[in-house]
């Protein structure tokens, strides 16, 4: 069966399927607290969902059901030891060890679980970085959105925060190393920082770890040794803002992306809904919008594309119009899963 | 001494379903001091009424004998035998 995971600003929500065509669409699961992370282990299987009240606060809470029962800890799954109190959890990711999970937050920190995300510890060496205080915030709030544990090393991981930009560490998290040559920070005086950019989503294929795919606050990005440098790969697609980037599950040099046309006009162009696909690791893409409506006057977030494990490939995103779309045929064509939601903030596909 | 905690219903869920619960506290007792003794018994509630350095969610009120803890000395707010405080979410949210 195939799972879907919608998170949006008032609750999640969980599509399942057969044929990736015809969706059964439940929630709200979590209704009126903010989605911003979700994960579906499909080899427990599991969904880890990271909530937001307004009201009560943040939280990380687990089913084994699919969604049927959920797990919350009696004590805080995240909590910062020193004076700083979690907001939001931005990101959550998965390993090749089932029971370690890492959590990017906001404020700009990571948290490591080897319980399977009952419980999470701070990476005190991210945490304590000397660069921390001139970390900023975007409009979005100041996080690491991004978590990208290594395939093969789990000494290695790699972070993206706004504004910050990429860290790496190859020590198991004792130390992190500014990783951005290359990416333009065109709001800053020296617009080549070594940190400070506004990294919006960064991508990796596990076949083919040291490279990276980098959607920035205006700029798209390429790295061949592993985030050490960045080379453009903007040239091909209608416009560099945008803040989707998402690797095919089985090529690692097929990436799709969502361009939005500006920072300061969040519309994709012309406001005609279009993924665009490179199959050659961003040297030239593709158009892909045979389903997709124009007058789409919305946005896609940065967590909110995904794809699945199945072959072909299946592609999603939402949009904060509250509507998903998928393809069950690697992008060639589309169909509109669900509408009417609230905005989708992040959505996450596997096979259960 | 004695203090009652009346909670909402979104709340009870994390309370052991009660609507209410009557705490004995020692004195002199404080707002925070009752949200620790809360804290001991159902942590999940607690953590949905303070974040983790202790700092009162800020769109949950408190009142205490009717006057929101905000108005009184907040968290530090000394509290009387047969106190009622209750908790209630504000107005907040889209």
């Amino acid at each position: 069966m195939h799972l879907l995971a919608i998170g949006t600003r008032k609750g999640l929500w969980l599509a399942t399927s057969e044929d990736r065509v015809s969706w059964d669409v439940r929630g709200p699961h979590h209704p009126m607290t903010e989605v911003y992370a979700v994960a579906i282990d499909p080899r427990v299987p599991r969904v880890l969902v990271g909530v937001d009240s307004s009201h009560f606060g943040p939280s990380v809470l687990t089913s084994t059901d699919l969604g049927e029962t959920w797990q919350e800890p009696d004590h805080a799954p995240i909590a910062f030891p020193e004076d700083a109190a979690l907001e939001r959890v931005w990101q959550l990711a998965l390993t090749p060890d089932p029971d370690v999970v890492y959590a990017g937050t906001q404020p700009s920190a990571l948290f490591r679980s080897v319980d399977g995300g009952r419980s999470f510890a701070l990476v005190e060496g991210l945490w304590k970085h000397p660069h921390r205080a001139e970390w900023g915030a975007g409009f979005g709030g100041q996080a690491v959105h991004t978590v990208l544990p290594h395939p093969d090393d789990p000494d290695q991981v790699t972070v993206a925060m706004s504004t910050g930009g990429v860290y790496r560490t190859f020590d198991g998290g004792t130390s992190w190393e500014a990783s951005n040559r290359g990416v333009k920070a065109y709001f800053l005086p020296d617009p080549y920082p070594e940190y400070g950019q506004c990294v919006h989503k960064v991508a990796r294929h596990p076949a083919a770890p040291d490279r990276l795919y980098l959607q920035n606050h205006h700029g798209v990005y390429r790295s061949s040794d592993a985030g050490g440098t960045w080379e453009s790969i903007a040239d091909g697609l209608p416009t560099d803002f945008g803040f989707a980037m998402v690797v095919h599950p089985h090529d690692p040099d097929t990436i799709y992306n969502f361009p939005i046309t500006a920072d300061s006009n969040r519309f994709p162009p012309e406001g005609r809904c279009a993924v665009y696909r490179s199959a050659d690791a961003g040297d030239t893409w593709t158009a892909l919008r045979t389903g997709l409506p124009d007058g789409f006057w919305t946005a896609v977030m940065r967590d909110a594309m995904c794809v699945d494990a199945a072959s072909p490939a299946g592609v999603y995103f939402g949009s904060r119009s509250g509507e998903v779309y998928g393809s069950a045929d690697e992008g060639e064509s589309w169909q509109r899963i669900v509408e009417h939601l609230p905005d989708v903030v992040c959505v996450r596909a596997a096979e259960v | 001494m004695r203090v009652v905690v009346l909670l909402p219903g979104v709340l009870r869920s994390v309370a052991d379903g009660r609507s209410k619960l009557e705490l004995d506290i020692e004195e002199p007792a404080t707002l925070a001091g009752v949200l620790d003794v809360v804290a001991a018994r159902y942590p999940m509630l607690d953590r949905r009424l303070r974040d983790e350095r202790s700092i009162l969610r800020r769109y949950v009120n408190f009142y205490v004998d009717g006057e929101e803890c905000r108005r009184l000395d907040g968290p530090a707010t000394r509290l009387r035998a047969d106190t009622e405080i209750r908790i209630l979410p504000s107005v907040a949210g889209g």
